[in-house]
C-alpha cells in the first residue's frame, strides 16, 4: 500500500518536471526565433520602410503596397467571415433542430477548420477567380480568406452560445418573448466576449495566410495602391479599389526571403516584426473586449 | 367557482417514454393549487406543459386537451407568445437576467412593444411591491439583478412574471434552491398572489403544500393518484398510493 502511493508520487514529479521542461521548450523556440528575427530587422523598421514601394534595391524597398494590400483583404474578409459566420452559428445553435442533417454541418464544419489552407486557395481561384470572373482581385482573396476564417468563427461562437445558461432563454421565452426577441437581447449580449474572441483568433490566423493568396494570385512585386476608397465626390466612398490587384504581407516576406542578397533578408524580418505587431494588437484588442464585456456580465 | 385549466385524457411522452397518463382534473380559477409526488413523477412534464414550455423538449408529444379559459392551449395555430404571456411562471433556480432589476422587471413589457417610461416605472413599482421585494430594492434598481441574494433573486422572477399582468403563474419548485427563511416569504406571497392569479406549484415539500395550498394533486408514475382540497388529501385521502406517500412511507 505504501510502495504503490509513494510510485504515484513519483510519477507525480515526473509528470510536473516533463510538463515544465515541454511548456519551455516552446517558449525558448518561440523566443529564439524572435530575438533572431528583432536582431536582423528592427535596424531596418523605419517611416520609409513603411511608406516606400517594393523596388529591386534592398535598401530603397518598402512595404506600403503589401500593407495596405493586407489591411484591404481583412478587411473583405472581416466584412464577408463575421456576419456569415455568426448568424450561421446562431442558426444552427438556436434555430436548428437537431437531426442527421445537422448532425452532419456541424461534422463537416469542424472537418473544414482542419483543411489545409492551399486548398481554400484552389477553391478560391476556382470559384471567385474563374467562375464568378473576379480575377486576381482584393475581393476574390478576401473572399478566400473569409472561406478560411468562416469555420472557426461558426465553431467559437457557436460554443460561446452554448456558454449562456439555458435558464435565461426559458426565462425569456416563459415571458412571451420570440426566440429572435430572446436571442437578440438576451443570448447574443451574453455570448458577445466568446465571439469576439473567435472572430479575432481567426483573422490572426487569415492575415498570416501565404499559401492561399499566391493560388488565387496576389502579385509578389506590386508598384501601385489599389484605388482609395475614400472619394473627393459624392457618395465619397469607392469600392472599385476591390476589383485592384494586390499583395499581403505574407507574400512580400516570402518574396524577399527568397532573394540572394542579404539586404532583402533583412526587409523580411523587418515586415515580419510589422506583421506581428499587428497580429499582437489584435490578440490585445481581443483580450481587452473580452475582458471589457466579462466585466458586465457575471453569472 | 371558476374553472381556469380543464385537463382532458392528456399523455405526454418523451420519445418513447410515457411521461404523462391519462391526466384528467380541473384546477380553479384563483386558487393556489400544489401538485406533489415522488421524484420522475411527471408533476415538472405537467406544469410545463400548460405554458408550453415542453416545446422545448424536441421529443416531447402531447395528446389529449389542455383547455385554459375554454379553448385548447395545444390547438393548431394557437399564438405561443399569447399562451406564455397570460400564463406566467417561475423557475426551480432563480434566474435573473444578467440586467439591472429594473431591466429585469420591465424586459416582459418591452418585448411587448412597451416603451413610455413612466408606464414602464408604474409596473416595475407594482410588480416588485407584489413581490415583496420593493422595500429591499427601491433604491438600487439600476444594480445587477446578479448581487441580490438567492431568496431576493427568486422574488425577482416573481415581480418579472407577474408584470406582463398574466392570469396564471406557473411555479416549478419554486423554493428548493432557497434558504428556510427565503422559503416562508416566498410562501407569505401564495396567499396574497391568489386573489389575482391562478397559482399553480410544484412542490417537493409536502409541508409546503398543506400549508399554502388550497388544491393538492398527487401525481405518481406519470398518473394522478389524486385530486382534492388539500385539507382533505392530507387527514383523510381516498387512495392507499397518496396515504402512504403522504406519511412518507415512500418517495
Amino acid at each position: 500500500m505504501a510502495n504503490k502511493t509513494n510510485i504515484n508520487v513519483l510519477w507525480d514529479k515526473i509528470f510536473k518536471v516533463s510538463g515544465l521542461i515541454v511548456t519551455l521548450l516552446g517558449l525558448v523556440v518561440l523566443a529564439v526565433l524572435l530575438i533572431d528575427i528583432f536582431s536582423e530587422g528592427f535596424s531596418r523598421l523605419s517611416w520609409d520602410f513603411i511608406t516606400h514601394y517594393p523596388s529591386r534595391h534592398p535598401e530603397r524597398a518598402g512595404i506600403l503596397s503589401s500593407l495596405v494590400g493586407t489591411i484591404w483583404v481583412m478587411a473583405i474578409t472581416a466584412a464577408l467571415a463575421i456576419p456569415i459566420g455568426v448568424m450561421a452559428a446562431i442558426y444552427l445553435e438556436e434555430y436548428a433542430k437537431k437531426s442527421w442533417l445537422t448532425n452532419l454541418i456541424e461534422i463537416n464544419i469542424a472537418n473544414l477548420a482542419g483543411v489545409p489552407s492551399v486548398i481554400y486557395g484552389l477553391l478560391g481561384l476556382g470559384v471567385f477567380v474563374n467562375f464568378l470572373a473576379l480575377e486576381r482581385s482584393i475581393i476574390a482573396g478576401g473572399a478566400t480568406l473569409a472561406l478560411l476564417a468562416l469555420p472557426i468563427i461558426i465553431m467559437s461562437t457557436r460554443e460561446a452560445l452554448r456558454a449562456v445558461p439555458p435558464s435565461i432563454r426559458e426565462a425569456s421565452l416563459a415571458l412571451g418573448a420570440s426566440r429572435w426577441q430572446t436571442v437578440s437581447t438576451m443570448v447574443l449580449p451574453a455570448a458577445i466576449p466568446g465571439i469576439l474572441t473567435g472572430v479575432i483568433l481567426s483573422l490572426s490566423r487569415a492575415i498570416g495566410e501565404t499559401a492561399p493568396l499566391i493560388v488565387v494570385g496576389a502579385l509578389t512585386y506590386i508598384p501601385f495602391l489599389p484605388e482609395s476608397p475614400i472619394t473627393g465626390e459624392f457618395p465619397f466612398i469607392s469600392l472599385a479599389g476591390l476589383k485592384d490587384p494586390f499583395s499581403v504581407l505574407p507574400i512580400q516576406i516570402f518574396n524577399w526571403v527568397s532573394r540572394p542578397q542579404h539586404g532583402f533578408i533583412v526587409n523580411a524580418a523587418a515586415a515580419i516584426i510589422v506583421l506581428l505587431t499587428i497580429t499582437f494588437m489584435m490578440n490585445a484588442v481581443a483580450v481587452w473586449l473580452r475582458h471589457k464585456y466579462q466585466k458586465k456580465i457575471r453569472w | 367557482m371558476k374553472t381556469a385549466f380543464k385537463i382532458k385524457d392528456v399523455n405526454g411522452y418523451y420519445g418513447e417514454s410515457h411521461a404523462l397518463k391519462d391526466v384528467n382534473f380541473e384546477i380553479g380559477a384563483k386558487t393556489v393549487t400544489a401538485i406533489i409526488g415522488p421524484s420522475g413523477c411527471g408533476k415538472s412534464t405537467f406544469i410545463r406543459c400548460l405554458n408550453r414550455m415542453n416545446d422545448l423538449v424536441p421529443s416531447f408529444r402531447l395528446t389529449g386537451e389542455m383547455l385554459h379559459n375554454g379553448t385548447d392551449i395545444y390547438q393548431k395555430g394557437r399564438d405561443i407568445i399569447e399562451i406564455r404571456r397570460k400564463i406566467g411562471m417561475v423557475f426551480q433556480k432563480p434566474n435573473p437576467f444578467p440586467k439591472s432589476i429594473y431591466e429585469n422587471v420591465a424586459y416582459g413589457l418591452r418585448i411587448h412593444g412597451i416603451k413610455n417610461k413612466s408606464t414602464l416605472d408604474d409596473v416595475v413599482e407594482k410588480s416588485l411591491k407584489k413581490a415583496a421585494l420593493w422595500k429591499d430594492v427601491k433604491d438600487r434598481l439600476k444594480e445587477s439583478a446578479l448581487m441580490l441574494s438567492g431568496g431576493q433573486q427568486q422574488r425577482l422572477c416573481i415581480a418579472r412574471a407577474i408584470a406582463t399582468e398574466p392570469e396564471v403563474i406557473l411555479f416549478d419548485e419554486p423554493c428548493s434552491a432557497l434558504d428556510p427563511i427565503s422559503t416562508s416569504k416566498i410562501e407569505d406571497l401564495f396567499s396574497e398572489l391568489k386573489n389575482e392569479y391562478t397559482v399553480i406549484i410544484v412542490t417537493h415539500s409536502m409541508q409546503q403544500a398543506a400549508r399554502v395550498s388550497d388544491f393538492t394533486g398527487f401525481f405518481m408514475m406519470g398518473e394522478l393518484i389524486e385530486f382534492d382540497e388539500t385539507k382533505k388529501i392530507f387527514t383523510t385521502p381516498s387512495n392507499k398510493l397518496t396515504e402512504d406517500y403522504i406519511t412518507g412511507r415512500f418517495g
